[in-house]
């Protein structure tokens, strides 16, 4: 049986993620663990989070699985989501300029304040609820899901300044920002697909299918 | 395009029961808020709000299963209200699979709890929900203070204030209820929702009062408000969630569909 591991270093809550996993892809064994040997012989892994980056980046060096996650990174299909692809980046400017694990090259920063849209509406932060995604470069997490689909989110700091090559989809608001990537066997995206409905569970199922060469 | 407006319907459960009435034909059992939950998940609600009216504290688990069960098989955002007064009570919903929970009185007794709350979970998963009404005399200008117990004590503080108090404490969003429209039906308060959607940076949520369909739009319309929440329109069946957001969308507002 297939297995994908989901690292669990304490930040939030990881049932959501397991049981739409579980309804993704029923067949495939879901292990929510902090256990380095547990995560490195998955045949995938999710690297979730939510909250603060500097919580979560303390709350992955407190349990000592930065080593872990680039050595998984290697090889492995990993995907990111939310502040889990925000850590994979080089660094953060939330709580004062936070140092990420510096897997993908990328920051991350904050959107502009006092921002309208179109309406001449004040744009909210944090960003939150169901926005496109508009993806531009292909991506395998995106098979059967339609061009703009709408997905959940919710955040203040969102990534920049990454290689067009490695941004498979955008979302504006008002700019657009990169909100899926792909880096070698990497894919992150911004949104929650576990809160997306029936595009998010796809999007996981195809996550699952990938053999992270493709 | 951009960011949808928001449909959330909201569930009052009573001892794991929903309450105030809800009517589907092809539901047999219309209290279990299992099934209606499932039931907005289908119709394309983009998130759903359970508010925990049981009385007694012993029976507070009952709302605990209700989310883990709805948690299973929902995969929109779920936000549960009511009893939430601890740190405790925020980390057992959120492991029972909700997403955010809502704050009312204990953010009153203690302000600084939405702050403790906000650093320990994450502004993303906390919701002020305020009981507003308003207060001036006719020809005064507009004024609202934060009412309890169902509307029934003031509590002296102004509303504006209370709202941008609350966001700078970390409030993640603000579900904001006119305490003067709360089961009227004849719409939001639109100026009340304005004023404090124009005075914080973060989401409001407009509830209290909505009848038709049209309240809906004025929510966002006139009181640009982010999301809108009713519970009667849905549970009677009078409208269905994908029927109001067609309505939304033939208005001009953007929505998911």
């Amino acid at each position: 049986m297939a297995t994908v591991a989901v690292i669990d270093y304490g930040m939030g809550n990881l049932h959501s993620i397991e049981k739409a996993l579980k309804t993704a892809s029923p067949d495939t064994s879901i292990i929510v663990t902090a256990d380095k040997n547990v995560i490195l012989s998955a045949d995938h892994i999710v690297f979730p989070g939510v909250g603060a980056i500097r919580d979560c980046m303390s709350a992955i060096h407190k349990v000592g699985l930065d080593e872990t996650i680039k050595q998984a990174a290697k090889d492995k299909p990993l995907l990111g989501i939310c502040i889990g692809m925000q850590a994979l980046l080089d660094h953060s400017n939330e709580n004062g300029g936070v140092e990420c694990l510096g897997i993908i090259p990328g920051n991350v920063i904050k959107f502009p304040s006092n921002s309208k849209d179109e309406h001449d509406n004040k744009l909210k932060i944090p960003h939150m609820g169901w926005n496109e995604v508009n993806q531009k470069n292909a991506n395998p997490l995106f098979i059967d899901i339609a061009q703009k689909e709408r997905f959940y989110f919710v955040h203040s700091y969102h990534a920049e300044k990454m290689d067009n090559e490695h941004i498979s989809a955008t979302t504006n608001y008002p700019n657009p920002f990169p909100c899926a990537i792909k880096w070698k066997n990497i894919v992150a995206v911004q949104f929650h697909p576990e809160k997306s409905q029936h595009a998010g569970l796809q999007l996981l199922k195809n996550f699952l299918n990938w053999d992270g060469q493709s | 395009m951009g960011l949808a407006k928001r449909i959330i319907p909201c569930l009052d459960v009573d001892n794991g029961r929903v309450v105030k009435g809800v009517q589907f034909v092809d539901i047999r059992d219309a209290g279990d808020p299992v099934e209606v939950a499932r039931r907005y998940d289908r119709e394309g609600a983009d998130e759903i709000t359970f508010l925990d009216i049981t009385a007694t504290s012993d029976n507070r688990d009952t709302i605990v299963h209700v989310i883990e069960q709805v948690a299973d098989e929902v995969f929109i955002p779920l936000t549960v209200g009511g009893g939430i007064r601890e740190l405790a009570d925020i980390s057992r919903m959120l492991k029972a699979g909700a997403d955010k929970v809502g704050i009312n009185s204990a953010a009153i007794v203690n302000p600084n709890f939405v702050k403790e709350a906000a650093e320990r979970f994450g502004s993303q998963c906390i919701v002020v929900a305020i009981d507003a009404k308003s207060v001036n005399k006719p020809g005064e200008p507009k004024r609202w203070e934060i009412f309890t117990h169902g509307g029934r004590k003031a509590t002296g503080i102004d509303a504006i204030e209370w709202a941008i108090k609350m966001v700078s404490f970390g409030a993640g969003e603000i579900l904001l209820t006119s305490m003067d429209r709360d089961g009227t039906k004849i719409g939001f308060d639109l100026e009340l929702t304005r004023a404090i959607s124009e005075a914080v940076e973060v989401p409001v949520i407009a509830s209290g009062g909505v009848g038709t369909l049209d309240h809906l739009v004025d929510g966002v319309t006139k009181g640009k408000a982010d999301a809108v929440l009713a519970a009667s329109i849905f549970h009677f069946a009078e409208y269905s969630i994908g029927e109001a957001k067609q309505h939304m969308q033939d208005n001009g507002i953007e929505v998911r569909l």
